[in-house]
């Protein structure tokens, strides 16, 4: 490689290193303020979030790293563990329906070809494509009718039975090479088995990518517990957290780096899935 | 049908495969009757009578939804949100998309880093966003220093563009793994063969990338629409159900309605609010196939 375009290579990936600014100091931050004391938080974020006279500051890092903000809110701060656990009530059973029902729904479509099979792909694309302000209503007017308002099943129902999943975990299936279904086929195996021991281990990758981004999705989930679930008590940390901002800043900062753990950490572990689940929307038939 | 067993009339087969998807499809398929397409019936159905559900309305509803001050506020809201951010997300995605191909493979894997924002929490960044934005923030602190006049950013028309950035710092990653999916699929020989007639890179970009890219750049256009909807987690956790008037957007405005109560509104307003993604969607996909 010639030595100019050895140099702009290094420039233009210093160039999306600086594009990720925004992204490892809002990382960074949450991190650091985690650690800092309750004094040096009211020194600094105080101003901003409790109204204390004086502007805000935000220093790089604490000045004496402490972690009395975390045990304060392990130790003086039950509801927290209520909301946390909230938080997963509601999460699981969703991500679990959403494999449940959509992998074989995922797997009838790709693999089967039967009239109407382009039709019901379309119809289920179309559904995922509809922001919730539009499926708000006809979500409510079933919960309603079931008597599910206020319960968690009200937010759960609706994410299991999502037309996303299904949609990746078709193009998933998708990407089996026909020819190994096939074997199976001639071996005489039923269709339920063929499913389970072929199918399903080979959509792994697709599984999976529905996975992190079904988790992702209710993880941050904010619209629907806050208008299906009028009890704080049943509320996810997503809905919580900026209520306890005002009183304990310190408990809200911590609050804030357990709220990103689960996500970062299913992130960092699912990232190449979540690169193909986002990637299968891109690639066209 | 592409697979045939021995002895198997094909015919036969193919019953049999789709009885099998039937059940394959049934659990699914019952949950989204029950919970999306019946009740969606009965949304329109409602949106065509009056507040009780009793007596049939025409339009009524439709009016009293178009003629409404925070409705006609929050649709000019949403329309200016969608038509700034969406050039401006596709544009930068794209950019980054093509930088990320210029870059070493190794240097590439800083690719899903650009994906780590939609990972993060809405509630983790609230504080973040407060820190930053607030009257006596840290841009305000830093604005001030330097001599200049401190802005009123979640109460002034400031507020709109911060949620324009907000959008776009969070969706950038996700088009720009879509843009390149779409890079990856255009064929080397192509390029190779462009280059042994001589053509330059300039060249090579607008004759062969571009045109090879408009496929994708619908599915973009599309999931950026959609995805743009969900920028209201952020101005709602940080400004609430009523903001600044210049980011009082649809969702707002569905939120306050349905907290009301006000169910046949609601109707009207999804259903147009469906109709109208439709439209946008199809011309979309219309136009891009004409450039096909």
């Amino acid at each position: 490689m010639s030595k100019p375009q050895k140099t702009k290579k290094i420039l233009i990936t210093l160039l999306l290193l600086i594009g990720l600014f925004p992204t490892i100091w809002a990382v960074w931050s949450i991190f650091s303020g985690s650690l800092m004391a309750k004094d040096e938080l009211n020194h600094t974020i105080g101003p901003v979030i409790s109204g204390r006279e004086g502007m805000a500051s935000w220093p790089l890092l604490p000045s004496y790293p402490t972690l009395q903000p975390l045990t304060e809110l392990l130790l003086d701060t039950p509801q927290f563990f209520v909301m946390f656990w909230n938080s997963f009530k509601l999460v699981v059973p969703s991500v679990l329906g959403q494999l449940l029902f959509g992998t074989p729904a995922a797997w009838a479509l790709s693999r089967f070809r039967f009239r109407g099979r382009k039709a019901l792909l379309a119809f289920y694309i179309s559904l995922m494509l509809l922001p919730f302000q539009v499926t708000m209503v006809p979500n409510y007017l079933t919960i309603n009718s079931l008597h599910l308002m206020d319960t968690i099943w009200a937010v759960i129902l609706p994410f299991a039975f999502s037309a996303f999943p299904v949609f990746i975990m078709t193009k998933g299936f998708d990407s089996v090479h026909r020819s190994i279904i096939e074997a199976a086929d001639v071996d005489g195996a039923g269709y339920v088995r063929t499913f389970i021991s072929i199918g399903l281990p080979l959509g792994v990758p697709g599984i999976l990518s529905a996975l992190v981004m079904g988790f992702l999705d209710t993880w941050n989930a904010i619209e629907q517990p806050m208008l299906f679930l009028k009890t704080p008590s049943l509320w996810p940390l997503s809905l919580y957290l900026p209520r306890i901002a005002e009183e304990k800043l310190g408990v809200a900062m911590v609050s804030s780096l357990i709220m990103l753990l689960p996500a970062a950490l299913i992130f960092l572990f699912g990232q190449k899935y979540l690169v193909l689940g986002i990637q299968s929307a891109g690639v066209k038939e | 049908m592409k697979i045939l067993k021995k002895n198997v009339p094909r015919e036969k087969v193919k019953y049999k495969d789709a009885k099998a998807a039937f059940f394959f499809l049934l659990p699914s398929m019952t949950g989204i009757c029950l919970f999306f397409v019946f009740p969606f019936f009965d949304t329109v159905r409602r949106s065509f009578f009056d507040v009780v559900g009793q007596n049939f309305a025409g339009f009524a509803q439709y009016q009293s939804v178009i003629s409404n001050d925070s409705f006609q506020l929050a649709s000019v809201n949403t329309a200016k949100f969608i038509g700034i951010c969406i050039p401006i997300l596709l544009l930068l995605s794209l950019i980054l998309a093509l930088l990320m191909r210029q870059i070493h493979p190794k240097g590439r894997r800083i690719k899903t880093l650009y994906l780590l924002p939609m990972s993060i929490p809405v509630a983790s960044m609230v504080l973040l966003w407060q820190l930053l934005f607030h009257d006596k923030g840290i841009i305000n602190t830093m604005l001030v220093q330097s001599g200049a006049e401190s802005v009123s950013f979640m109460n002034s028309g400031a507020a709109f563009w911060v949620l324009v950035g907000t959008y776009v710092w969070k969706n950038v990653g996700y088009d720009m793994v879509l843009w390149l999916a779409g890079l990856d699929g255009i064929s080397e020989s192509m390029y190779e063969a462009a280059n042994v007639d001589g053509a330059g890179a300039w060249q090579c970009f607008r004759y062969i990338t571009i045109p090879s890219l408009i496929p994708t750049l619908g599915m973009v256009a599309i999931i950026s629409l959609l995805n743009s909807f969900k920028v209201f987690r952020e101005a709602y956790l940080v400004a609430g159900s009523y903001p600044h008037d210049s980011i009082y957007l649809l969702q707002h405005l569905f939120n306050n309605w349905f907290v009301n109560m006000d169910i046949s509104r609601l109707c009207a307003a999804a259903v147009l609010l469906c109709l109208v993604l439709l439209v946008i969607i199809m011309l979309i996909q219309k136009f891009l196939q004409a450039e096909d």
